[in-house]
């Protein structure tokens, strides 16, 4: 039933070690913190070339990842299962109803907000910056490193929007992950099991929980940002 | 005798097809401390960037230190050269990161010399301070030192004291002096100040709507310039 | 201070290794069971498993979701064997070549559910059919659970016994596209009828303050209308047309799913929760054992 207790619920859940928990807790992080990991890797080199360079067809290439940063993840997700279904193309790789199958599809899902966001937080950097940092005898990678730190605070913001976008979806998780019990099933879709089974009190300790986590994780993304400090006396 | 640290021949830039910049000859020799002189819009920062290499010349060729420079040109030899604009970009980190930030592009360590440098500016109590939260003489004295760190070979100033404080402008000034006494390192300074080029320079060359009209001897210039047009502009006139 | 870079990388590997830790361990065999939500959601697949689980070395990985989706991903292989209840479907199936038999494993029955004053009058009803007419003349609010289960399989061959075409644009009948569940709690909101599979509205009775059962008995057996029949049928996927199949597995768990053991570990499911049980063993070999 709908109580108002959900956070003594949810401290009861975590509490009494339930066995089905954790392991959801800690796949949930593991395929989030991947999908992130490589949408960084992969997404802010790209957005910053996309930011800096001038090549034919820039602009499609802008217009894409606008698109791509509106895509329905439920359409992802269908995607990502016609890819890796037996009957599909990369079938033989035995991903479908497997983490790597969920981190391909929040992996997908998160690229174009990161590569959006860190582009437009280079394009707005100061234009002199770029010519400053040449000029005190940067390269090619310099020159990109220095950007990429002086707009941090953008491309920070760039990993929250992709953090946000995948650690609650559900509808490619369900799709390409299978929510299997003790394989596949992450917060997001254990909720809606437990939403679809009536369980409200417990699916709504469950949200408590994703919500708490999702918290910490911007905090120390935050940290990230290396806000400057307010020097005194001025 | 050594060669000329830069020697243009038939050096032009355009920008949308329009020539703004024509350079028919110019040496700037090893060592010495040359002023750009003219009026705003006469092509004073084009030349400037075409110096250190950021931008490549629309026409003709610049040897630098006697040897023809290609496009783009080598990374070493960039390093050599380091620029003030005139209105500085500080990295949002410490001043004392700021300074360094050319030598950790090199790979070199901070040593005596730099703390020095700080010192002669005036910055010594701002070393941690947060660079992006200075006044404008504060930035500057933050550039010229960031640019000096790195013992460049030529240094090019772009109007390195417009709208400083008088004290952030003794400083610069100080600093350009006393480089210009130690004679090794060439400089060169863009200016429309006429009484700074005064005190700065060895030799002037004035640039009039794209072009040299006259280059000599900083004294000769200032108390007999041959071309009618640089009498026109240490009067005050001829502001365009 | 390590740069931001190679923290990500240091984290990246770290992940990489945990997830990887997961492999080379003595190896269950892996044997995928699509399944609809209602065996799911009524926790029998959670008691009987188990037993699967142990005597024969394998770990049971159940994707549940709608009978339509469960038939779809056998026939692209994605699945080792299917348990649903959608008898024309499981049918087709097999004939086009999809999957190998059919056996019957269980039955239980469907219930009408709704609102306890039941404006449309159809207690009492014979039939579901004949429910189905008044619940239509009525106009009163029906709930489909649309999504091309076995629930929404059968509900659509009950309007057609009825000789009705469920007009969704008069507003009374909706068409939800969820699961068993759902469709139960979005009736109890809006005071709508239902059908639904007795187990899963046994199972989730507490959550349904507004609803009750209108036609279909307090058990299989006061249930008037055989049309309320609910069989499910196990089908292992045909090797032949993918790659990668656990053929051998999936003929174990027929076996086993079909022995005289499980079916009566099935036959005792939810007695003691709701004195009855969810399911009805009826495998052939079972069948056999009890004449």
């Amino acid at each position: 039933m709908l109580s108002g207790a959900w956070p003594f619920e949810a401290a009861l859940l975590l509490g009494s070690g339930s066995g089905e928990l954790w392991p959801v807790i800690a796949l949930t992080f593991e395929v989030t913190g991947m999908a992130l990991v490589i949408s960084a890797l992969l997404g802010i080199p790209v957005g910053a070339l996309i930011a800096l360079a001038r090549f034919p067809g820039r602009r499609w290439a802008v217009a894409l990842i606008y698109t791509g940063m509106g895509l329905p993840p439920v359409v992802v997700g269908l995607a990502v299962y016609l890819l890796l279904s037996r009957s599909g193309p990369l079938g033989d790789l035995g991903w479908l109803f497997t983490p790597a199958a969920m981190v391909v599809a929040q992996t997908v899902i998160a690229v174009p907000l990161v590569v959006g966001l860190t582009m437009t937080s280079i394009e707005s950097l100061d234009p002199q910056l770029r010519l400053q940092v040449r000029a005190l005898g940067a390269d090619r990678s310099q020159e990109i490193r220095a950007l990429l730190a002086e707009s941090r605070q953008g491309v920070v913001a760039a990993m929250v929007a992709g953090f946000g976008s995948i650690i609650s979806e559900v509808g490619a998780a369900m799709l390409v992950g299978g929510n299997i019990q003790g394989q596949t099933r992450i917060l997001s879709t254990a909720i809606v099991l437990e939403t679809r089974q009536g369980e409200f009190g417990l699916a709504l300790a469950l949200g408590g929980i994703l919500l708490s986590l999702t918290f910490l994780v911007n905090a120390l993304l935050m940290r990230l940002q290396n806000r400057t400090p307010w020097w005194p006396g001025r | 005798m050594t060669a000329p640290t830069y020697e243009l021949s038939s050096v032009a830039r355009d920008y949308d097809g329009r020539r703004v910049l024509e350079v028919a000859g110019l040496s700037i020799l090893e060592g010495e401390t040359l002023a750009i002189l003219g009026p705003n819009g006469a092509g004073k920062s084009t030349l400037l960037r075409l110096l250190n290499f950021l931008e490549p010349p629309s026409a003709g060729q610049i040897a630098y230190r006697g040897h023809p420079v290609r496009i783009p040109p080598p990374l070493a030899l960039r390093r050599e050269i380091t620029t003030v604009f005139q209105h500085p970009v500080m990295l949002h980190r410490s001043v004392w990161d700021n300074v360094t930030y050319g030598l950790r592009l090199r790979r070199t360590q901070p040593a005596g010399v730099h703390t020095q440098l700080l010192r002669q500016l005036d910055l010594e109590k701002l070393a941690r301070a947060p660079a992006d939260r200075l006044s404008g003489g504060e930035a500057q004295r933050v550039a010229l030192a960031r640019a000096l760190a790195v013992q460049p070979k030529v240094l090019l100033l772009d109007e390195p004291s417009a709208n400083l404080d008088p004290y952030s402008m003794g400083l610069v000034e100080g600093m350009i002096q006393s480089l210009r006494a130690e004679r090794r390192t060439t400089q060169v300074v863009v200016t429309h100040n006429v009484f700074q080029a005064r005190r700065l320079a060895d030799r002037v060359a004035m640039l009039l709507r794209g072009r040299i009209i006259e280059v000599a001897e900083a004294d000769r210039f200032f108390e007999q310039p041959s071309d009618p047009r640089s009498a026109a502009f240490l009067r005050g006139e001829l502001v365009f | 201070m390590i740069s931001p870079t190679r923290r990500a990388l240091l984290l990246a590997g770290l992940m990489l290794a945990v997830l990887l830790s997961g492999c080379g361990q003595a190896e269950p065999r892996v044997l995928r069971l699509a399944t609809t939500t209602s065996t799911q959601d009524s926790g029998l697949l959670e008691a009987i498993l188990p037993d699967f689980e142990s005597t024969h070395n394998a770990r049971v990985d159940v994707v549940a979701v709608g009978s339509g989706q469960a038939i779809e991903l056998g026939q692209n292989g994605d699945a080792d064997v299917l348990l649903v209840h959608s008898r024309s479907k499981e049918d087709a199936f097999v004939a086009d070549g999809y999957g190998l038999a059919r056996s019957d494993v269980m039955y239980n029955d469907f219930v009408l559910v709704g609102p306890p004053d039941d404006p449309a009058g159809i207690a009492g009803s014979s039939t579901a059919a004949e429910a189905l007419a008044r619940i239509a003349q009525a106009q009163s609010p029906f709930a489909s659970r649309g999504d091309e289960s076995g629930t929404h399989t059968k509900e659509k061959a009950l309007w057609q016994a009825a000789g009705i075409d469920p007009d969704l644009s008069a507003g009374w009948y909706s068409s939800l596209g969820q699961g068993m569940g759902e469709t139960l709690q979005f009736a109890n909101e809006q005071r709508a009828y239902t059908l639904s599979d007795r187990a899963t509205y046994l199972a989730q009775r507490d959550n349904l303050p507004n609803l009750v059962i209108l036609v279909g008995g307090n058990s299989i057996n006061e249930n008037p209308d055989p049309a309320l029949l609910n069989p499910y049928g196990v089908i292992p996927v045909n090797p032949e047309r993918h790659e990668g199949i656990q053929a051998g597995l999936a003929q174990e768990f027929v076996d086993w799913l079909t022995s005289v053991q499980t079916q009566e570990t099935i036959a005792a499911s939810g007695v003691d929760r709701f004195g009855q049980p969810l399911f009805y063993p009826d495998s052939e070999p079972y069948r056999a054992a009890h004449p």
